[in-house]
């Protein structure tokens, strides 16, 4: 077995997620290289370095990858292919746009999002909002596979790090551009890491309530998310959406504030170690979910619940 | 210019999925099926650029069985112009369904595909990236909005930070996300237009493409309940619970 895990990055760090990878990758079997390719990524190929389990770093750099486009990061994947049994990527938005892509040009089918291995060629991945856990067997000879952060633990560090290796660049394949991100800049950590998370929905009723949230988050150190009703309605941008086709969590606590209960949220909260939901309707879906419930205004109990902290 | 667009018939997303008891699959029968949420708002956006005089035609494809005429139907409703049935009964895993819809490419050159992020029951989001790759065409995945000029289409995705934009050469993959529109409800009169818009049904064999699955599902279950919960009472008793009994605080 030979494992090729692919790091995703914003050259400021590594994103939540690899850890939890390289600790899906080390099940695999066998040893674990990272790639990490980007434009001036040097220091995310040394922080992938520290990371237990990792036994070499491929680092890649040219202009070309600044945009992380599919088409070039498949273009450089797909030729390395043959020194590894696997290719496994965290299900970031990176992994979820790129490894299909390579699994396609490799002619195997992506196993995405797993949640458990069970050995080398078999994995189990949540189906329909996570209501349904599939075991899934491969016959390829390469498995392809997107790994869901929240089933596996993050690695430690490693005694000393690994060494890193130049990858030349494959070439520019020449056609998408990338032309720049709009990204929303907080001090508040990272949803999909964050110990805490106070979660808004349609309850919340405008953009402004949200300052609410961030009052309570700002008490508890914690990160800010939203349920897709809060995005849709504009409350809040789109990076800030729980749920089974936004990002999943499973923070230590989740406060969920003014959220009915989806079944599509909670396919993204409903793995969090303990849950909270604060709602005037006493019907509200989430309190099936929660660890405790408080029936109640959230325009009364947050402020409440921030000042009693 | 011609647009595929592909519609997939799933199980409705209102209704929670069921196991069946032997553990073999999910039960289907006698559940509601609608068209996946995602294909509605891929089907809306090639309309809707229809409507702009950007689209001359637009192709609805789906792959399964008989019943997803009914799907294409609904995509036909909508307003696209045709619809492909390439049927089949077996399970097609994406790889099978980026090949199939490679050989209707093909035959078809339309410019443009647009196709749903993920089906929301197998949940794989694989589909619209693996036909790019076939193709060796440019994708954007998970686009909030997109307008073509001339010969690029200039795409924003919904990313894990926030937005992207990307301009792609056509002809081009691309996948939609939630807020990429708001799909219209069919109307009773396009519902009966819908009906005499013309239909082909066609088998995978007949296009030459090999769908056979590549993972074997060993066992579907559901996953483990949470416990039941605790009503609290009041905003103290909530502080007080995650505390000394949750310890989270």
């Amino acid at each position: 077995m030979a494992v090729l895990v692919i790091a995703d990055h914003d050259n400021a760090h590594l994103r939540p997620g690899v850890t939890n990878t390289i600790t899906a990758a080390a099940r695999m079997g066998g040893e674990i290289t990272v790639l990490v390719a980007g434009h001036q990524c040097g220091a995310m190929a040394q922080a992938a370095a520290k990371l237990a389990g990792v036994k070499k770093v491929l680092h890649c750099d040219a202009p070309h990858y600044q945009g992380f486009l599919a088409e070039n990061l498949a273009a450089l994947i797909v030729p390395l292919a043959a020194g590894y049994t696997h290719i496994v990527a965290p299900a970031t938005g990176l992994g979820k746009n790129v490894m299909p892509r390579v699994a396609a040009l490799l002619d195997v089918q992506q196993i995405s999002e797993i949640s458990a291995v069970e050995s080398p060629d078999t994995f189990v991945r949540p189906i329909y909002a996570g209501n349904v856990l599939a075991t899934v067997q491969s016959s390829d000879r390469i498995k392809v596979v997107t790994v869901r952060a929240t089933g596996f633990d993050a690695a430690g560090e490693n005694a000393s790090p690994a060494p890193i290796e130049k990858l030349a660049p494959a070439a520019d394949a020449g056609v998408s551009k990338f032309n720049g991100q709009e990204v929303h800049k907080s001090d508040r950590p990272e949803l999909t890491a964050a110990r805490i998370i106070v979660s808004g929905g349609r309850g919340m009723g405008s953009a402004e309530s949200f300052k609410l949230l961030d009052a309570l988050a700002d008490k508890l150190g914690a990160a800010v998310g939203a349920s897709r009703a809060a995005v849709d309605s504009g409350f809040v941008p789109n990076d800030y959406q729980v749920g089974q086709t936004g990002k999943i969590v499973a923070p230590e606590l989740y406060i969920a504030v003014g959220i009915s209960g989806a079944i599509q949220h909670l396919a993204g909260m409903k793995d969090s170690k303990v849950i909270i939901a604060i709602n005037k309707d006493a019907e509200a879906p989430i309190f099936a979910v929660a660890n405790y419930w408080l029936v109640e205004d959230l325009f009364k109990a947050v402020p409440e619940l921030t000042a009693e902290l | 210019m011609k647009v595929l667009v592909t519609v997939k018939r799933v199980i409705d997303p209102q209704v929670k999925a069921r196991v069946k008891s032997d553990g073999s699959g999910v039960e289907t029968a006698n559940v509601k099926m609608a068209m996946n949420p995602f294909c509605e708002i891929a089907v809306e956006q090639a309309v809707r650029m229809k409507e702009a005089g950007v689209v001359t035609e637009i192709v609805a494809v789906s792959i399964g069985v008989p019943q997803c005429q009914e799907t294409l139907r609904t995509a036909m409703a909508m307003g696209a112009d045709r619809g492909i049935l390439v049927e089949t009964s077996a399970e097609v895993q994406p790889l099978g369904i980026a090949k199939v819809l490679k050989a209707i490419v093909q035959k078809e050159n339309p410019r443009l595909v647009i196709m749903g992020k993920q089906g929301v029951d197998d949940d794989n989001n694989q589909s619209g990236q693996m036909l790019a790759a076939l193709l060796n065409w440019p994708q954007a995945s998970f686009i909030s909005a997109i307008a073509v000029n001339g010969d690029n289409a200039d795409c924003v995705r919904e990313v894990d930070s926030g937005l992207e934009k990307l301009t792609l050469k056509l002809p081009a993959v691309v996948t939609a996300d939630l807020r990429l529109n708001e799909p219209r409800y069919v109307t009773l009169p396009n519902i009966m237009k819908a009906k005499k818009k013309p239909l082909e049904v066609v088998k995978p064999e007949a296009l030459g493409v090999d769908v056979a699955p590549r993972l074997k599902i060993l066992k579907v279950q559901e996953p483990p309940r949470r416990g039941a919960g605790v009503k609290v009472a009041d905003v103290k008793e909530l502080v007080a619970k995650l505390k000394n009994e949750a310890k989270v605080i």
